[in-house]
């Protein structure tokens, strides 16, 4: 072995930091899926009729489906009746406020650096905290109501605003619109719901925290952000999970609705359990996020910081309806030891002058298969629309993979589309610079790697931006050479 | 300070040096010069600890440690800077995130505590004067875009960050028009004093015109083959290599 290769070895034989998982008493469903366990979950939430319709809508409609197999990846055969599709922590009443909720839990979310109270949260963040299949608590409601900000769990709402929630669902992501769409559509347990009124600034950065705790569960959760004309919001999202032998499946679904003149940021950092350094166990990733800027001079930003998962299948996308609405997709895909990662965007231009924006940084160590796959689609009437894409990988090693599947449909003449691609190793000439000056192969590591990423992390709101930054040296560290 | 016995290095099998001999003392100045291919750079990138090359005989040791075991960044933090005869382009990373990163690390090495933003700035202003930076060349990424003299000005800057025992100066004439050559050479010259010193690896006399040397050694086909004062330097300038070559 080269010392190139010791270095990248040592640097990316790092172990997952959120491996530990907690016992609290939960309330969990036996395994297997039918339509017993779709009329269960909906029971258990004490849905309206509507939406159990719904569900077994989607149901039948799943049944039909073939899981997708055109992504670069390897996925193994997933046994979809060996999972359990509603896990929750036993709840002894119904909560008032987040200081009844179980301080074992409380402690759990602590752990990960996400204080839950109020009082102690300096930085203006609100947190929804979603363990397994279940929200326990969302901090700032009420600072955040008096402006008419809806902020709660996704079961919250469908009892406290239905209208919105039945006005909206399924609307940006039909549960036919592909296999885990319609499975979700069909099991989801909870997630977020978040609605800002006509004409407000939320103030503060809402935020979604999963975690995965029980074994042998599927998490699939649903978040619907709909911001209403001349709107603004960001939002974070954040994931982790107990190392555990066995593979888990995550499948969630994030619709996001853009009034006229309204703005979503959304990013995410996701964190969830890859797999140890050869490969075994590690969550199954497949998530269908899709923003829709249905009104003129809308924006929808997705940056994404991707970490961990043994397997990503991820698409964040925006329809560009509106006229001038712009779509915006920053990410970094990071995959190590045996990952495998198929992630992109579409951008779909409908109205006239429709801008997007992609920037993607991958950056592939170990035995790891990372993928770009996007598309640009400009529709008929999309005339005078901009695209303008970069997608660099960037490779740590030799037995690692970097794969770029642009597709460009364009049906109108007056646009311009322009894409950009680079593929580079990391320097033997770059750490040997860095190692000159006095710093370690980790340190010079991570810095490289954050440079070379920086025009994604610099999109992440100020906290996160500093926690994605340690997150990627760490998934990094034992990785270079 | 230095003392260079008897070092054979060689890279991919080709035998590059073979039996060198250097011995610097505190608050010398020693030029080494030589043909294209002699070794110069390779001497460097040795004494720096580049793992590319294998030392096969002799020993480097420096302020009494023996540098064999050490790697480059052990070596950085003894107190050995090599200004690069071509700087290296970090995409996205600074010169000021760059020094910040190596000050601190070195700095925590030592079981010093790691300057805060205002010291930090501090000492970055104090040593920006030295070599005539602009801060707005600190704040792009490094190397990146740089013009040949820029990247040299941002090595001597940087060698002014880091206080080293021991320069050694690759080539840092080459692609330097004579204004920045000057202001490279007041940068190096303001930061010598009796406790460091340093070794200027150039082809030219040009250079030493301006970094004058206390001694000049002559590197052909791996070894110092002479060694004199600054006066070497002229007669070499003017008579070329050919004359002092083995065997001639």
């Amino acid at each position: 072995m080269s010392k190139d290769d010791k270095i990248l070895k040592d640097f990316t034989s790092k172990e997952y930091e959120h491996g530990w998982s907690v016992d609290f008493e939960v309330d969990q469903a036996p395994n297997g899926l039918n339509e017993d366990i779709v009329r269960l979950i909906s029971k258990k939430k004490e849905e309206p009729n509507w939406l159990l319709e719904w569900r077994l809508d989607a149901f039948e409609t799943f049944k039909k489906m073939k899981m997708p197999n055109w992504a670069n990846l390897k996925i193994p055969e997933i046994d979809l009746q060996s999972i359990s599709y509603y896990s929750a922590p036993k709840k002894k009443k119904e909560l008032k406020s987040m200081d009844e909720v179980d301080p074992e839990l409380i402690k759990t979310f602590e752990k990960l650096g996400i204080s839950l109270q109020e009082q102690k949260r300096l930085s203006g963040v609100a947190v929804d905290a979603v363990i397994d299949s279940v929200s326990i608590g969302t901090t700032f409601k009420d600072k955040l109501s008096e402006l008419g900000i809806i902020f709660c769990s996704f079961s919250e709402a469908v009892k406290e605003h239905p209208d919105l929630v039945k006005k909206y669902l399924g609307t940006v992501i039909p549960s036919k619109d592909n296999y885990f769409a319609a499975l979700n559509s069909a099991v989801f347990s909870d997630g977020s719901f978040c609605y800002i009124p006509k004409g407000v600034r939320c103030p503060m950065e809402l935020s979604t925290y999963f975690r995965i705790n029980a074994s042998n569960t599927g998490q699939f959760e649903r978040t619907l952000i709909i911001a209403d004309e001349s709107s603004y919001v960001s939002y974070l999202e954040g994931c982790t999970a107990p190392m555990r032998d066995e593979n888990q499946l995550h499948a969630a679904v994030v619709e996001i609705f853009a009034a006229s003149n309204a703005e979503v940021k959304y990013s995410t950092v996701q964190n969830w359990y890859p797999g140890d350094k050869d490969g075994k166990g590690g969550i199954y990733n497949f998530v269908t996020k899709r923003g829709i800027c249905s009104g003129d001079n809308s924006k929808i930003s997705w940056t994404q910081v991707e970490t961990g998962s043994a397997i990503t299948w991820k698409y964040p996308s925006c329809v560009l309806k509106g006229n001038n609405s712009i779509g915006e997709f920053y990410s970094v895909a990071v995959t190590n030891n045996y990952q495998q990662a198929d992630t992109g965007t579409k951008m779909v231009h409908i109205g006239k002058n429709t801008k997007s924006k992609i920037i993607s940084k991958g950056i592939s160590a170990g035995n790891s298969q990372n993928s770009y796959r996007g598309q640009v689609k400009v529709m008929n009437r999309a005339s005078n629309s901009r695209n303008f894409s970069q997608c660099d990988s960037l490779l740590l090693g030799n037995k690692c993979g970097a794969h770029t599947f642009p597709y460009i449909d364009i049906d109108n003449k007056s646009s311009m589309v322009e894409h950009e691609a680079t593929t580079s190793k990391i320097g033997e000439d770059q750490i040997f610079y860095c190692l000159q000056r006095g710093m370690d192969e980790e340190n010079a590591i991570a810095l490289i790697v954050n440079g070379y990423a920086k025009d994604v992390l610099k999109q992440l709101p100020m906290e996160f931006s500093v926690e994605a930054q340690k997150l990627l040296s760490l998934t990094l560290e034992g990785s270079v050479g | 300070m230095l003392k260079i016995k008897n070092l054979h290095a060689s890279v991919e099998d080709t035998k590059i040096l073979k039996g060198l001999n250097l011995e610097v003392k505190s608050g010398e100045v020693h030029a080494i010069m030589g043909p294209n291919g002699s070794g110069k750079s390779t001497l460097a990138s040795v004494i720096a600890g580049r793992e590319d090359y294998d030392v096969t005989d002799g020993e480097i040791n420096f302020q009494g440690t023996d540098l064999g075991e050490l790697g480059p960044e052990e070596r950085a933090r003894e107190g050995i800077f090599l200004a690069f005869q071509y700087p290296v382009e970090i995409p996205g990373v600074s010169t000021t995130n760059f020094m910040k990163t190596a000050v601190n690390q070195i700095r925590e090495s030592k079981g010093e505590k790691p300057l805060d933003a205002v010291a930090f700035l501090k000492l970055m202003k104090e040593k920006m004067k030295l070599v005539n930076i602009r801060q707005d060349l600190l704040s792009r990424s490094i190397n990146d875009g740089f013009s040949g003299g820029e990247k040299k000005r941002n090595e001597i800057f940087q060698m002014a960050m880091l206080n080293p025992k021991l320069s050694i100066l690759d080539e840092t004439d080459s692609g330097l028009d004579i204004d920045a050559l000057k202001i490279v050479s007041n940068g190096v010259n303001a930061l010598k004093s009796k406790e460091n010193a340093t070794v200027v690896v150039t082809h030219y006399q040009r250079l030493l015109d301006y970094i004058v040397p206390d001694f000049v050694h002559v590197l052909i086909d791996g070894k110092i083959v002479k060694s004199g004062d600054k006066n070497l330097a002229l007669e070499l300038e003017e008579k070329g290599y050919d004359w002092i070559k083995p065997g001639n």
